[in-house]
């Protein structure tokens, strides 16, 4: 990164329909190169930010589209956090065990591979079991 | 609304998948239909070309690992071929390569189906 970005918040509000989830990519992949990511670094961040999401829309909401989720970037020059929050039901992706990935393929089993990318791809991931009463994911890639 | 499409062609006994644009959670049931579709029709032997899609996430992912098992117990096989690297490296990441097959291009894939008959 040749000059530094200044520190910057952004929020996104908006409805848990999988519809959505083109705005969502734009909107972490603009935020992301704003802050110097290299394309494949951008890449990963856009791809977990998709999955935490499509969690939120699958377990929280079961499909429901009219749930209301938040996603928002805070940009601090050391680190880069996206904070996705709903008000949809409890659910813990953090209890799902890390797969053992040929068992996983014979056994057929198509939920929780987001979860596993999302740890893949991001330096931290981080959750929160209703704070507010909301559910909260948070993403954290750090800048080098 | 996310960019997608999905196409199928005919070579000989093997069907080509064709997909253009954005796989995610919200177009990952039109490719599980045009599976249901070539199962339907009892077309089992399925290369799919991703030349053109620009982005997958895990649910679209999710939908080979649904229909595979159903192409190899009819003697077929889902093959990929025309990957670009950033899509690739996400199949890398879930473990795909050690029981999928990939192909530089579409033709070897199709070669290998008719060098099993």
């Amino acid at each position: 990164m040749s000059e530094k970005t200044k520190p910057f918040e952004k929020e996104l509000i908006i409805k848990s329909s999988t519809d959505n989830l083109s705005v969502i990519r734009d909107f972490a992949k603009n935020a992301a190169k704003e802050s110097g990511f290299s394309d494949d670094e951008v890449g990963k961040i856009v791809l977990a930010v998709d999955e935490a999401c499509t969690n939120v829309i699958k377990h929280a909401y079961k499909y429901a589209p009219e749930g209301e989720m938040s996603v928002k970037i805070i940009y601090d020059t050391s680190k880069f956090s996206i904070v996705i929050s709903d008000e949809g039901a409890d659910f813990d992706p953090g209890l799902i065990p890390e797969p053992n990935l040929k068992e996983y393929h014979k056994q057929k089993r198509i939920g929780g591979l987001g979860m596993f990318l999302m740890k893949k791809l991001m330096d931290e991931v981080i959750y929160r079991e209703k704070v507010n009463n909301k559910n909260e994911v948070i993403l954290v890639k750090y800048m080098v | 609304m996310a960019d997608f499409n999905v196409q199928v062609r005919g070579v000989g006994h093997v069907s080509i998948v064709d997909l253009k644009g954005y796989l995610d959670a919200h177009t990952a049931p039109e490719l599980e239909s045009t599976f249901n579709k070539l199962i339907e029709a009892s077309n089992y032997k399925v290369v799919v070309n991703f030349d053109e899609l620009a982005y997958i996430s895990s649910a679209g992912l999710g939908v080979f690992m649904a229909y595979v098992e159903t192409m190899r117990e009819n003697n077929g096989d889902i093959k990929f071929a025309n990957m670009k690297d950033n899509v690739y490296s996400i199949f890398d990441l879930l473990g795909f390569p050690m029981l999928y097959e990939f192909f530089k291009d579409e033709v070897e894939a199709i070669e290998k189906f008719n060098n099993q008959d």
